[in-house]
């Protein structure tokens, strides 16, 4: 395990930037079907990178790879490495650790049955926050960095679930920012909400990768070409092609690439 | 004290000490076989066994309680024992009804606190269960229910004394086992009919508090 470590110090000091995330060669499996192959791909930090591709094609599966969620379905096999911040995920960390750093949101909006202070506050209780006065204040900053605050500053011990589905996908990310990550994974986080909301998430994004580092999957190519800097196209469990956004939708290097972005599948 | 009220008393007695017994027990037994429990064999022959004494006459529950609890272990005739065997034939009813409980609880309540770095115990604890409250309450209910009204099980574990029990070793006479007794003594037909008007009237103030105590713990919407 050293000399691994020590070769990854050697690799980064060369490259010069540490790169967030970084996988490389991962092959992942559900029982007999490989639902990602030889997948590589790095996140430069307080980027957005999004992943586009058609339903099954394993995009979803690799956001989950990345905070091991993947852990709670049987039969599940990975081989290969994901590093962040240089450590190897299914090695050097604890996962719990790792979902502390690496946060993810969900496609459909998934508040707790509590109030919404209570949901927020959630992750840091767990995490051993007890004070109350402290409790408070990331409660607050959280909501206020998720644009929610001024919605629901006057009801934070009302039921969560009372909010509207893209207040309460919001509420979602205020809760996942209340742990102080770096990372957001987010999974198709607009696509069970209106327009309007839609628009709200999109705009948020790009306050947050000033702090964060961000990776969305979406089905929308429309987002992917507003909110990322980075794209990456997934196809049958393969990555495709990833490069800067601008290149992908404008002079994709890979005729699947194209054909998808021009609309001809998926 | 007199008239029924030492039987009255007698029966919260019993109906508190068998939720004790019986509560932590099943919710405990149904959070390990839908969380932890590997699903296979032995969990579906558990699921078996707990369908099927679900279904078993009580009588013979007070039979084995008597066999078991009274003679075996000589706890003898008294509020333990009772106690003891009505757990044993109300725990598969709160089993089952705990597991659809949790069941019902959605996945993505479950990732969404994993996802945020808490432990599989701690997202049981904090999530699963007050999300699948409502449901297991229901299942105390029934289980309290099928309690309060027993009568076989009862007299051949917990005795017929109609003075209030002193301890976990008393005999004590509870409201259903008053009323066929009373019953069987063919002379005292109005007052079995009296404690049983009684008896129902416990039972729906037992079942108005579960309800008030649902409804709070689904303030926040968990639940209905």
């Amino acid at each position: 395990m050293s000399e691994r470590e020590i070769s990854n110090e050697r690799n980064t000091a060369m490259d010069g930037v540490c790169p967030k995330i970084d996988v490389r060669n991962l092959d992942l499996w559900y029982g007999e079907t490989q639902a990602l192959k030889k997948v590589s791909l790095s996140v430069e930090p307080n980027t957005v990178t999004a992943l586009i591709g058609p339903s099954g094609c394993g995009k979803s599966t690799f956001l989950r790879v990345l905070d091991r969620m993947n852990d709670l379905i049987d039969g599940v096999r990975t081989e290969g490495r994901v590093l962040y911040d240089g450590k190897d995920i299914f090695a050097d960390i604890d996962v719990i650790e790792l979902r502390k750093k690496v946060g993810m949101v969900f496609q459909k909006p998934n508040p707790f049955p509590m109030s919404i202070y209570d949901n927020v506050a959630y992750g840091p209780r767990v995490h051993g926050v007890k004070e109350r006065r402290l409790l408070d204040e990331i409660v607050e900053r959280s909501l206020a960095n998720a644009a929610l605050l001024d919605e629901v500053k006057d009801r934070l011990t009302k039921p969560a679930l009372g909010l509207s589905g893209g207040q309460q996908q919001r509420l979602c990310i205020a809760r996942v920012l209340a742990v102080e990550p770096d990372v957001l994974l987010m999974d198709e986080p607009t696509s069970a909400l209106d327009p309007i909301s839609t628009a709200k998430i999109e705009s948020l994004l790009d306050e947050l990768k000033r702090r964060y580092t961000i990776v969305i999957v979406t089905h929308n190519m429309q987002q992917a070409g507003r909110v990322s800097d980075t794209t990456g196209f997934f196809l049958q469990g393969e990555l495709v092609e990833y490069a800067p956004t601008r290149e992908i939708f404008f002079k994709p290097r890979d005729v699947r690439t194209e054909n998808y972005i021009s609309g001809r599948f998926g | 004290m007199g008239g029924i009220s030492t039987i009255i008393l007698n029966t919260l007695y019993m109906l508190l000490l068998t939720l004790v017994m019986a509560a932590p027990l099943g919710v405990a037994a149904a959070v390990y076989l839908v969380e932890y429990a590997r699903q296979g064999p032995l969990v579906r022959v558990l699921r078996l066994g707990t369908e099927t004494l679900a279904g078993i006459p009580s009588i013979i529950f007070g039979l084995f309680g008597m066999l078991f609890f009274v003679n075996m272990l000589h706890f003898g005739f008294g509020l333990l024992s009772g106690c003891l065997t009505l757990t044993l034939m109300i725990l598969p009813t709160i089993v089952r009804t705990s597991e659809e409980a949790l069941k019902s609880v959605p996945k993505s309540l479950r990732e969404g606190s994993l996802a945020l770095g808490a432990t599989k115990l701690k997202t049981i604890v904090r999530v699963v269960l007050p999300a699948a409250a409502p449901g297991i309450t229901t299942g105390l209910i029934l289980g309290i229910g099928r309690a309060v009204g027993e009568t076989a099980a009862l007299l051949f574990t917990m005795g017929s004394d109609y003075k209030a029990a002193k301890g976990l070793f008393s005999s004590a006479r509870v409201l259903s086992a008053h009323v066929y007794l009373l019953f069987a003594e063919g002379i005292s037909f109005d007052r079995a009919f009296s404690t049983a008007t009684v008896l129902i009237a416990v039972v729906l103030a037992f079942n108005l508090l579960a309800k008030l105590l649902v409804r709070r713990m689904g303030r926040n919407g968990a639940g209905a």
